[in-house]
């Protein structure tokens, strides 16, 4: 009898363990993206701007290229070989203005024939990847503007601009950056379709 | 006394029992046939080293499962970036040559459900290949299959590692049919909108140093109507 009775209460045990761990697994976050707030201005003819910015060298990962000098990371062999030759690929973490890390960048500067090709990609891992396609010269006061092509998540549906450029860090500090790489983005949402004319009615 | 024993190890073995129903569970397969598999679209295939050591460089916070590569590289241990990982690798096309260069970066989403079988990884690619231009490949992936046919096996055996030969497709959208998607920046792919599928091919695995040896492989479709008008103007 209290066998039987002990074998009940071990039943209900599990009966309450598989709903304990069901009940756990469905409220608790596996992934939980430390979130940094967007600093973001309202531009005066429309859409929004966010500035972010790469410190030199402390936030540089990798640069991947054949020209001479010392790698980053030491260590680094990049191939050999025509497909490598013409390609130089950085990589970098990103700040926003508060100067906190948000994400990674790839900073890809290519010779494809007669075309010069610079692209760069902003993963930031709580909101998404923006995909940015540059022109090849730099403009007035050295800023080079680029075309947001698409993007993931956050930014799957926004459109826009990207605008680099180098600034360099005059400061008597020890372990002050040499300068910064500022990128300023411009997002513009894109429309959405009008209705038909009877959905309207 | 021995009535609360009961029920403590009756919770204990509800719960393992829960987790093995969770691992094992044959509706959270994913047997589905990539739809690239069976287009006529003509087909970019480019392969490359899923593991560390093999990659250009390979990067994460430094306290993952996998070491980063060179071991001086800067690691990403910022709260916002922990759950991401880079990488550099060569990709080669489908005749196996050294074709361009490719980046991909990987974060853990928090749309992972393993309830529900997704454990989804965001990831994006930026990938320069020398004869055909740059392109940007944007993706979820669902690494479900692979942890519960290699992952955890490699963790359950005594020397910590799997053997054998898994494949699988691990992009799981955002197209409505589990593709990612791939826009061309320059050279013949300029301003090109595709789709594309990763996939992962498997032949060791260790719990403790991620993997061993492995490859993955990327299939990207060019739209019909473009790869047409570039065999014309050919």
């Amino acid at each position: 009898m209290r066998i039987a009775s002990l074998f009940k209460t071990f039943l209900i045990g599990i009966v309450l363990g598989v709903g304990i761990a069901a009940g756990t697994l469905y409220a608790l976050p596996v992934v939980d993206q430390q979130r940094e707030a967007s600093i973001v201005a309202v531009a005066p003819n429309g859409g929004t701007l966010e500035s972010f910015h790469i410190n030199i060298p402390m936030d540089r990962v990798m640069t991947g290229t054949r020209a001479e000098g010392n790698p980053v990371p030491p260590g680094l062999e990049w191939p050999a070989g025509p497909a490598f030759s013409n390609v130089r690929t950085e990589m970098f973490k990103i700040r926003n203005a508060r100067d906190s890390v948000v994400g990674v960048g790839v900073r890809t500067a290519a010779r494809h024939g007669d075309e010069n090709v610079i692209d760069w990609l902003l993963h930031l891992p709580a909101r998404g990847s923006l995909f940015v396609s540059m022109e090849p010269a730099p403009r007035d006061g050295g800023v080079r503007i680029g075309t947001v092509v698409s993007g993931t998540r956050e930014f799957a549906e926004l459109r826009g601009s990207l605008g680099e450029r180098w600034v360099a860090i005059d400061s008597d500090e020890e372990d002050a950056p040499i300068g910064r790489i500022e990128l300023r983005t411009s997002y513009v949402g894109q429309p959405e379709p009008l209705p038909a004319e009877g959905d309207t009615q | 006394m021995k009535h609360i024993v009961a029920l403590l190890l009756g919770i204990i073995a509800g719960a393992v029992l829960f987790a093995l129903a969770v691992i094992y569970n044959p509706l959270t397969g994913d047997g589905r046939l990539s739809p690239l598999s069976v287009t006529d679209a003509e087909i970019i295939s480019l392969s490359f080293s899923v593991v560390p050591s093999e990659s250009i460089v390979y990067t994460n916070d430094g306290e993952s499962m996998q070491p980063p590569h060179p071991a001086k590289v800067t690691q990403l241990w910022e709260a916002p970036v922990r759950q991401t990982s880079g990488m550099v690798a060569v990709m080669h096309n489908a005749r196996g040559e050294p074709a361009g260069v490719g980046v991909k970066l990987s974060s853990r989403s928090e749309k992972t459900r393993l309830f529900n079988g997704d454990a989804i990884v965001d990831s994006v690619w930026y990938i320069y290949l020398a004869d055909q231009g740059g392109m940007f490949i944007g993706q979820t992936e669902n690494y479900w299959g692979f942890l519960t046919d290699v992952a955890f096996p490699a963790g359950r055996s005594g020397a910590n590692t799997w053997r054998g030969t898994w494949m699988g497709d691990v992009t799981a959208g955002p197209g409505v049919l589990g593709t990612a998607f791939a826009t061309g920046t320059s050279g013949r792919l300029k301003g090109l909108e595709m789709e594309a599928v990763e996939s992962l091919s498997v032949q060791a695995f260790s719990s403790e140093a991620g993997f061993v040896s492995a490859e993955g492989r990327l299939t990207v479709a060019l739209p019909e109507a473009s790869a047409a008008e570039l065999v014309d103007q050919q």
